[in-house]
């Protein structure tokens, strides 16, 4: 159920762009999400593969470019990539906070036949 | 026919945030501060509201209380006199803001207000969508265990107000505390933690005396 409603953005955003640029169809969507965003690749899959019948994106292949998350480490003053199950720094074991990075969910851009 | 390139980056929040912007917009005007309400299922979301409602003096308290079922909640409060509204979604996992859009049109607010929005139980998607709130707060609980904030990080990370529920079963359950709170600083510097429960009451003076220095120095 989580990610229904963000394919049905996915899939308007894509519409909208389509017809703004006149297509006859959308062959390809290229979206980014990012690995603490929530929502999962496969999810957003499956879902678009059965709400994208009736739309102009019908067909279309779903292109998802995971982002892995990053914590910035206060200490070294940098970013490093976010551990499973931890926040430590790989350097000095303490741990980092948020960064924006890994949180990414867009639609990065579509390819369209006019 | 030809193949094109389209380049877009739309953020699929974007629509979610407009709407949430407007709501707190509207809001604002209305001079209502708004809270949005975050926990799994059980934490004592219902209970925690009981508590503050009861303790803040000179304003109204409006609840929009989200559930995929029942209107348990919402006959519980009106029963306590406090003006509730349910929402159901139905199988939907949380609320996003056309929802709240639309629901508070419900309520005839009176200025200085404050309205806790209870979002749907669930540690997860909550904190992915903002609804027009000027805090979120995030009702966990001991009994749930220490180990959350490493869990469920991002509801932790999102929160402004974190309560720490049914303190009083701390002596039958291991918590740890320490690794609990070490958690949360790590995701988010800026939370402040109280412990409470729901149950006796205790540690909700200290969260009201917080909340009302919140909405007193917002903006």
């Amino acid at each position: 159920m989580h990610e229904y409603g963000v394919t049905c953005k996915v899939i308007k955003i894509a519409e909208e762009n389509a017809k703004q640029n006149n297509a006859l169809k959308v062959t390809d969507i290229f979206l980014v999400v990012g690995d603490m965003s929530g929502f999962i690749g496969e999810s957003i899959q499956m879902y678009f593969d059965v709400i994208s019948k009736d739309s102009i994106t019908n067909g279309a292949k779903l292109h998802i470019r995971v982002v892995r998350s990053e914590l910035f480490c206060d200490a070294c003053q940098m970013n490093f990539d976010r551990p499973k199950f931890s926040f430590e720094c790989p350097i000095c074991h303490k741990n980092g906070s948020p960064t924006q990075i890994g949180k990414e969910f867009y639609v990065e851009k579509i390819e369209i036949e006019v | 026919m030809s193949k094109e390139k389209i380049e877009i980056i739309e953020d699929i929040y974007k629509e979610n945030n407009i709407i949430a912007d407007k709501v707190n917009k509207e809001l604002n005007e209305k001079h209502v501060y708004c809270i949005n309400v975050m926990g799994s299922p059980g934490a004592g979301k219902t209970s925690s509201l009981v508590q503050i409602i009861k303790r803040l003096t000179g304003s109204t308290a409006y609840v929009l209380e989200g559930d995929i079922e029942s209107d348990i909640d919402t006959i519980l409060l009106r029963k306590l006199g406090v003006e509730a509204i349910q929402i159901n979604t139905g199988g939907a996992c949380h609320l996003d803001s056309l929802v709240i859009e639309n629901a508070i049109k419900g309520f005839n607010f009176k200025e200085n207000g404050v309205l806790f929005i209870e979002n749907i139980g669930n540690l997860v998607c909550p904190a992915e969508f903002i609804i027009g709130e000027h805090i979120k707060m995030l009702i966990s609980s001991v009994a749930e265990g220490s180990d959350k904030p490493y869990k469920y990080p991002l509801a932790f990370e999102k929160a402004d107000l974190i309560l720490l529920n049914k303190a009083d079963l701390k002596p039958y359950i291991e918590f740890d505390y320490d690794f609990y709170i070490q958690g949360i600083k790590a995701l988010n510097k800026d939370a402040t933690v109280f412990e409470v429960s729901a149950k006796t009451g205790d540690g909700f003076d200290e969260v009201v005396k917080w909340l009302n220095i919140k909405r007193s120095t917002k903006n």
